[in-house]
């Protein structure tokens, strides 16, 4: 038997019809995919909302769920820590009251402490006596987490943690939620259909589709050998890290690390992540002398992968952190782009999306 | 702008509006200005008003508390599980709304009467209804559950199922879940509920009379004291109304303002 969480299920659901397995040791996994892919049931499956007609859910060793066996623990006796798409925080108490919720088990002195010091962890020291309606977004999704780990789940699932917030709150709830995850300490299963977000939360992601896995890897191994057209549409976005900080015209550089320095119209300052999705790549030999373009951010690359796509190819670079660009067949042809070819890449400032890390 | 409804129209709802406000509102007028406030109460202090005040106050706590102790498992099935034949369970027990209390008071007689289907053996455990203040609590509760249970439901389905699941998952059971998150969450609808329903309970009048009668101190609750004490002393049946309509415009604006407060 496997350590950390073993979900696998095969049942119907309305016109879905799900069969799928993931497996999380440590660390997180993102479950990515369309609306209506299966994603949450999934999630509800590993938490026990949801009974499938056939299914196995394990966490470490022990069974949670076994269809062949008659197995089934009701969810308040899994200790799986969930956080709902719109949060689910329980209106008629304060903020404190609703992370010391799951905690009725400890003395009331030491539940008060483990809700103060989770609040304190959050930065809602000042907000434990609020209600949920007058929190912010991004409160409550603090409230959410803090509540999900208060009695020490031994799985934390997230089903869209992010979706319910404005784009403004998103960036930095996104930073607080990956330096979270990082420290969680269980496995994680993260449901999202944003594969940037995906790919700056979670180790590794497997997509779903109509009920079933595609594909699953690390967010830079999708990104570039993508199983097929489904996948490469939906996962795109790499990741570069660096230090950004403002430079002239309002634009903000990133020096990149290993080298090489980008442009984005994002503002950021510090360590950022910043991403570019495949298709506004472009690529130019190196032994040519660049024409004139609007593409502001121009990097040296060695080919590392040509992977063709049926009319198109993904190209894997070594800037020297990966990236991939997405071109035609044709253009792919016309270059005779080949794994060591010297290039560079070009795309725009415009195109490059900053997020802080 | 300018409203393009013709004037007339306006004059007809204004017009309507007029008669129907002043069509509620001057029996209440009738019931405080007949009689100075001073005699009206003092016309409280016989026996027979106290003890009818009394009976009721006690047989509606009691019909109050039986139909929320099983009116709110009932109302929160209802409103959260689908199973074949609920379209019949809830005209069943809606059906009270709309039955007249004479063939409540009748039907509960059939059932539960002496030479009712259960009767003997009610009589037997001592909980008779016909003739008893056991009766009047029966008709009560008949009769004014179908406002908890509706209210009640109402409160339920409008509630986010996702909460009762996240309760669940931070380790609290069905019936701990029900009691911390359900009932805490629909309990604007429940105090609604169980206020119209006290109203509707106080008010009652034709189905105790027929399963309960009107003897003083065992049956007979204000409505029947009204009645009974009406053709005789008429001043009586005005302080006893007056002290009924209190109550309800009482409870009536007690809801309306939480309600109102309750709303998002």
């Amino acid at each position: 038997m496997t350590s950390g969480l073993l979900v696998e299920a095969a049942t119907r659901v309305g016109a879905l019809e799900l069969a799928a397995r993931v497996e999380v040791e440590r660390g997180c996994l993102a479950l990515a995919g369309p609306s209506g892919a299966g994603k949450t049931t999934l999630l509800r499956i590993a938490a026990g909302l949801l009974r499938p007609a056939r299914g196995l859910v394990h966490c470490d060793g022990d069974v949670w769920l076994d269809t062949a066996a008659g197995a089934d623990l009701p969810p308040e006796r899994r200790r799986c820590g969930v956080v709902f798409q719109h949060y689910a925080l329980f209106p008629h108490l304060s903020a404190h009251d609703n992370v010391a919720y799951g905690l009725r088990r400890l003395p009331r002195p030491e539940r008060r402490r483990r809700a103060a010091e989770l609040l304190e962890r959050f930065g809602l020291a000042e907000r434990a006596g609020a209600r949920p309606r007058d929190l912010s977004g991004g409160e409550r999704q603090r409230v959410a987490l803090a509540r999900a780990l208060a009695p020490r789940p031994r799985a934390l699932l997230l089903d869209e943690p992010l979706s319910a917030l404005d784009a403004r709150t998103r960036a930095g709830a996104r930073r607080e939620l990956a330096s979270l995850l990082r420290g969680a300490g269980v496995p994680v299963l993260l449901v999202t259909h944003d594969f940037a977000e995906a790919a700056q939360l979670a180790d590794e992601v497997a997509v779903l589709d109509t009920g079933r896995i595609v594909q699953r890897g690390a967010p830079a191994a999708l990104a570039l050998s993508p199983a097929s057209a489904f996948v490469a549409d939906f996962t795109g976005a790499s990741v570069l890290v660096g230090m950004a900080r403002p430079a002239p015209d309002g634009l903000t550089a990133v020096a990149l690390e290993g080298g090489g320095e980008i442009a984005s119209t994002d503002s950021a300052t510090g360590p950022v992540a910043a991403t570019v999705d495949p298709w506004e790549v472009a690529v130019a030999p190196a032994d040519r002398p660049p024409g004139p373009t609007s593409a502001r951010n121009r990097l040296s690359a060695t080919v590392a992968t040509v992977t063709p796509l049926g009319n198109r190819a993904r190209v894997g670079l070594e800037t020297p952190q990966p990236l991939t660009a997405e071109l035609t067949g044709a253009a792919v042809r016309d270059l005779r782009l080949a794994p060591g070819d010297r290039v560079v890449a070009t795309w725009k400032a415009t195109a490059t999306r900053l997020v802080a890390r | 702008m300018t409203s393009r409804r013709p004037g007339w129209f306006v004059a007809a709802t204004v017009l309507g509006l007029a008669f129907a406000l002043a069509f509620l509102f001057l029996p209440i007028v009738g019931i405080l200005a007949d009689v100075p406030p001073g005699e009206l109460v003092s016309r409280l202090d016989d026996g027979t008003s106290l003890d009818a005040l009394r009976l009721s106050l006690e047989t509606t706590a009691i019909s109050l508390g039986i139909i929320v102790a099983v009116g709110t498992p009932v109302a929160c099935l209802l409103a959260t599980r689908r199973f074949r034949g609920r379209a019949l369970v809830e005209t069943l027990l809606e059906l009270p709304l709309v039955l007249p209390p004479a063939v409540a008071g009748i039907g509960l007689l059939a059932a539960f009467g002496p030479q009712g289907l259960l009767g003997s053996a009610l009589d037997d455990a001592g909980l008779g209804i016909a003739l008893t203040t056991g009766g009047v609590v029966a008709a009560q509760t008949f009769v004014a559950s179908p406002f908890y249970l509706r209210q009640a439901q109402a409160a339920f389905g409008a509630l986010d199922p996702a909460l009762a699941e996240a309760s669940r998952t931070l380790g609290a059971g069905e019936a701990a879940t029900f009691g911390r998150v359900v009932v805490p969450g629909a309990a604007g609808g429940l105090v609604t509920g169980a206020a119209l329903a006290w109203g509707r309970a106080l008010g009652e009048f034709g189905a105790t009379l027929i399963v309960a009668g009107s003897f003083r101190g065992i049956s007979q609750t204000a409505p029947l004291a009204i009645f009974a004490s009406f053709s005789s002393d008429f001043t009586a049946a005005l302080a006893l109304s007056a002290v009924l309509l209190a109550v309800s415009g009482a409870l009536l604006l007690g809801v309306k303002l939480l309600t109102g407060e309750a709303a998002p």
